[in-house]
């Protein structure tokens, strides 16, 4: 398979009790950054995590909706529990094919 | 080719061109029964000069490598259960594209002509609707994000 994201800069990551958060599309270019690794101290919901990305950068917060969420690559609702390690992207609607 | 599925599928999502015969191609090689197939439907998604935008010159698309190969994974086999379907294949591209080249390609195979029908026609809307690709077009002034159609978010309703 001969994949190849498209993609910004990637922020380094700064802990190892972290989560791997991605951004596609319009997103990632409002947001200035296709991925970043996000330190948490417990396992928090989509819900929470979107709070506490919104504190750490105001973009996040401006962002165009409706928003996707995938946990793991799965798609997840705001209620869906996030733990240390897992990987959680944004996206917008969705226009292949 | 993947063992999980009760039919012989091939899916990939790759940046290179391809053509109506390497789509064939990818059938041959699925080496289904001759005898068994009565109905094989092809559609190819191809890039046209007016979408959002008029006077568009190419197209840029991004995907989310992982999720999107486990999305149409997911769709064809939910279609495999759904229809007495004995093949599919099923491409897409990603990166940039110009004119007139394919974007989509899907096969499948079957006895019967409707459930190859169908079984394409499900793949496409549901594709369209959850597998995380993203399509910029390109104008002689820029690159501008497609927007997702209600139209084929009202088509999901159907099925």
């Amino acid at each position: 398979m001969s994949t190849k994201a498209v993609t910004d800069t990637v922020v380094p990551a700064s802990n190892s009790n972290s989560i791997k958060v991605l951004f596609f599309a319009r997103l990632r270019e409002k947001m200035g950054f296709s991925e970043v690794n996000f330190a948490l101290s417990q396992a928090v919901t989509v819900a929470d995590l979107q709070v506490l990305l919104g504190e750490q950068y105001p973009h996040f917060f401006d962002l165009p909706q409706p928003i996707l969420v995938a946990v793991n690559q799965e798609f997840a609702g705001p209620e869906q529990l996030i733990a240390i390690g897992d990987e959680v992207a944004f996206f917008p609607p969705v226009t292949g094919g | 080719m993947m063992s999980v599925f009760n039919v012989p599928v091939d899916i990939e999502v790759f940046e290179e061109p391809f053509s109506q015969s390497d789509l064939n191609a990818r059938y041959a090689k699925l080496n289904l029964v001759h005898g068994s197939v009565g109905a094989v439907v092809t559609f190819l998604g191809q890039v046209r000069a007016s979408g959002d935008k008029t006077d568009v010159t190419g197209l840029v698309l991004e995907h989310y490598p992982g999720m999107t190969e486990r999305v149409l994974r997911q769709h064809v086999e939910t279609a495999s259960s759904r229809w007495p379907l004995l093949g599919v294949v099923l491409v897409h591209r990603v990166g940039a594209m110009a004119l007139g080249e394919n974007i989509v390609g899907v096969i499948v195979a079957s006895a019967h002509r409707q459930a190859a029908f169908d079984a394409v026609q499900y793949l496409m809307d549901f594709l369209k609707h959850d597998a995380p690709f993203w399509k910029q077009e390109v104008t002689e002034k820029g690159t501008d994000w497609v927007e997702q159609k209600q139209t084929d978010v009202d088509k999901i309703g159907k099925w």
